[in-house]
């Protein structure tokens, strides 16, 4: 792990839910160039991990989380408004980052493969491609650290292998991934991996 | 200082301590009960103009007054717990809004008892009896809204946001229930306006409110021992003084 | 990869908020239309309980008018957040670089655009079929105007507080109705001083003020109820 100051660091984060301790004392640091896969079964509290380091969960959990970089989350929901075009689900984000062009937009909702979907309302799009506009986000982000959280759900084989190339291209341009995900990673990049289960694992 | 606030915050201490506080507490509020209520309901002089019925004052007044000094202790509580994420301070706001309505509810149904020999109806829509029916709706509003969430960390984070509304809400409920009532009832009979009140009434009033404060204090705080007791039942000093409990019975 | 973005102001940010809401409510006309054909519903339903005396009527206007614009502004304000919920637009706004005391105001704003403001506007019309007289209208649109904003803000604490919850639509009526007691009290008596003859001015003023306590204070009771809603 390189030597700079983290863009993430959580410190002894321990989190009971319904009576189960999910983790305990668990502590790791995310820095620039870092892509880390969190492992763990269902139920092992990857989501809960992953809202716990995006500042979404405030309660219920001990410890503390360090963010010294601006974060881009993904959850399990798309963020895509049914009564919106993906163009215009792009252009008014809630995320209240960045102003882009449409010529910015549409290149990358091509490049997530909605070439000629643009100004189609997004009821009319499948669960994968809500999923695609949602990750167009990616395309367009200047934050340094993302959250990722099953960014492969619904998404098919093409589009995942551009996924994976978009995520190298990133950590090595100086950003920082933390995915979960429960398909092995192919890619020609060292990967951490931050097992949940009752042993904790230090990246 | 810090360190009294810190045991305020650890449960077992706070379990401890309350029992303790509930030995003495308990016997005491009952005693002082039974004198206020012997005291204003034997021992007081009749009213020249309402005869016996106005001695309901003297559960009615202290009822009203805790109820809405309740509903400002569970506020507190709430942004105590908000601030400086006190999960006991939970456990008192939640402790605090079933018996803040169950005094509002009493409070109501002794306005209403008095109501019947003094206006001739069980429900007058006067100020004070209107904005106490508000003060009820609020507190079973955060009761409902308590009941609702599986989450009982986020419940009770919930329901501190609404009473700390409600604590801003309520000065200006009252005002203007009471602007509301004096519109449209401009020359009625009023008869806790003004300190007409004689002294040897006041006394066992005051008495009674007192009492009442303990009741609620001692109410609050078994209602608190048995929320600590839910909350941390999977813990091992929960579960040791289980065991002590039924061994100590056992030899007895 | 990353694109060149301009950095986005907040004020940008939430012009781009009340627009999308906006935007939003329009491509659904029918959740417009609805509150306004309540209110006429509701209006229908008074003669008919009450008898159709003009007299009768005009006596009750004020204080009908305003509980069933009490009403509409309850049922509509229920949905304002449990889209963005459902859909993961929330979990962005919140973790989102910019103030949520001002993203949670334009929300709030966007409500009253499309339930008070129009309300206030078509009010007139319901007036006169409850026979208001004609120098209590402009009153009556007036402490509309002034009041719905007070009641969306505090609405809109009922429905952060209950985003989050299956089965919120009746818990939030408990939770809001008693706060909005003293906006009908001073709406309706405006409205009554004015068909009486009185000057109306000091309710108005009542209704100013607890319109700017709640715009200052209801916005960070709605971010903390987003906040735990978000997490529950």
């Amino acid at each position: 792990m390189s030597k700079q100051t983290p863009l993430l660091a959580a410190a002894n984060l321990s989190l009971i839910r319904g009576g189960r301790q999910l983790f305990s004392g668990l502590s790791f640091e995310v820095a620039a160039g870092d892509l880390v896969q969190i492992e763990g079964c269902n139920g092992a509290g990857k989501t809960s991990l992953i809202r716990i380091l995006a500042g979404l969960s405030r309660y219920g959990f001990e410890g503390e989380v360090r963010r010294s970089a601006a974060i881009l989350y993904l959850g399990h929901h798309s963020a895509v408004k049914d009564m919106l075009s993906p163009r215009e689900n792009l252009a008014w984000s809630v995320s209240g980052r960045g102003q882009y062009s449409i010529e910015e937009i549409d290149q990358a909702l091509e490049t997530v493969g909605l070439y000629g979907y643009e100004d189609v309302p997004s009821h009319a799009l499948s669960a994968g491609q809500h999923r695609r506009v949602n990750l167009a986000r990616l395309f367009l982000s200047d934050c340094p650290l993302w959250l990722l959280d099953e960014p492969f759900t619904a998404i098919d084989k093409a589009g995942v292998h551009s996924l994976e190339k978009l995520f190298v291209t990133h950590v090595r341009g100086g950003g920082a991934i933390l995915l979960t995900s429960h398909q092995a990673l192919a890619l020609d990049y060292p990967v951490h991996s931050l097992a949940l289960s009752t042993a904790e694992a230090v990246v | 200082m810090w360190s009294f606030f810190h045991k305020l915050g650890s449960p077992p201490w706070l379990y401890k301590i309350s029992g303790s506080i509930l030995r003495w507490l308990l016997p005491i509020t009952l005693v002082a009960l039974a004198v206020g209520l012997t005291w204003g309901l034997l021992f007081t002089a009749p009213d020249f103009r309402q005869g016996n019925s106005y001695r309901i004052i003297y559960i009615h007044v202290p009822a009203a007054v805790v109820a809405l000094a309740g509903y400002y202790i569970m506020a507190i509580a709430g942004a105590v717990s908000l601030i400086w994420k006190m999960k006991m301070a939970d456990v008192a706001m939640k402790a605090c809004a079933p018996i803040g309505a169950a005094f509002t509810f009493v409070a109501l149904l002794t306005g209403a008892i008095w109501g019947k020999p003094t206006w001739g109806a069980w429900w007058v829509w006067d100020a004070r009896i209107t904005s106490m029916l508000v003060l009820l709706f609020l507190y079973l509003g955060v009761v409902a809204l308590y009941e609702a969430f599986d989450n009982k960390e986020a419940a009770s984070k919930a329901c501190a946001v609404l009473s700390l509304v409600g604590m801003v809400n309520i000065p200006i409920i009252y005002k203007s229930v009471d602007w509301w009532y004096s519109l449209h009832q401009p020359a009625s009979i009023k008869l806790t306006g003004g300190s007409t009140i004689d002294s040897s009434m006041l006394y066992p009033l005051f008495w009674m409110i007192a009492s009442f404060y303990a009741l609620f204090a001692c109410a609050m705080m078994l209602n608190m021992r048995v929320e600590i007791l839910q909350r941390e039942a999977r813990t091992g000093w929960v579960k040791r003084l289980a065991l002590g409990g039924a061994s100590r019975g056992a030899k007895s | 990869m990353s694109a060149s973005a301009s950095q986005l102001t907040t004020a940008q940010f939430c012009a781009r908020l009340l627009r999308r809401q906006l935007v939003l409510a329009v491509r659904r006309p029918v959740e417009i239309g609805n509150p306004i054909l309540f209110f006429a519903m509701v209006v229908a339903l008074f003669p008919l309980g009450l008898g159709p005396a003009p007299g009768q009527l005009s006596g009750f206007a004020p204080g009908v008018l305003w509980i069933i614009a009490l009403l509409s502004n309850l049922l509509t304000s229920d949905a304002v957040f449990r889209g963005d919920f459902d859909d993961g637009n929330l979990e962005q706004l919140l973790i989102a670089p910019q103030p949520l005391y001002l993203s949670v105001l334009a929300y709030i704003g966007a409500h009253w655009i499309i339930t008070g403001l129009l309300l206030a506007l078509v009010s007139p019309l319901f007036a006169v079929m409850l026979n208001l007289p004609a120098q209590a209208i402009w009153v009556l649109v007036g402490s509309l105007l002034l009041g719905t904003g007070t009641l969306s803000l505090l609405g809109c604490i009922g429905a952060a507080l209950t985003v989050g919850l299956k089965r919120g639509g009746m818990l939030i009526s408990l939770l809001i109705l008693p706060l909005y007691m003293p906006v009908l009290i001073f709406g309706s008596a405006a409205v009554k001083a004015a068909v009486l003859g009185n000057p109306a001015g000091p309710y108005l003023a009542i209704l100013g003020g607890m319109l700017c306590l709640a715009v200052a204070l209801a916005p960070f009771a709605v971010a903390a109820g987003l906040r735990i809603s978000i997490d529950a």
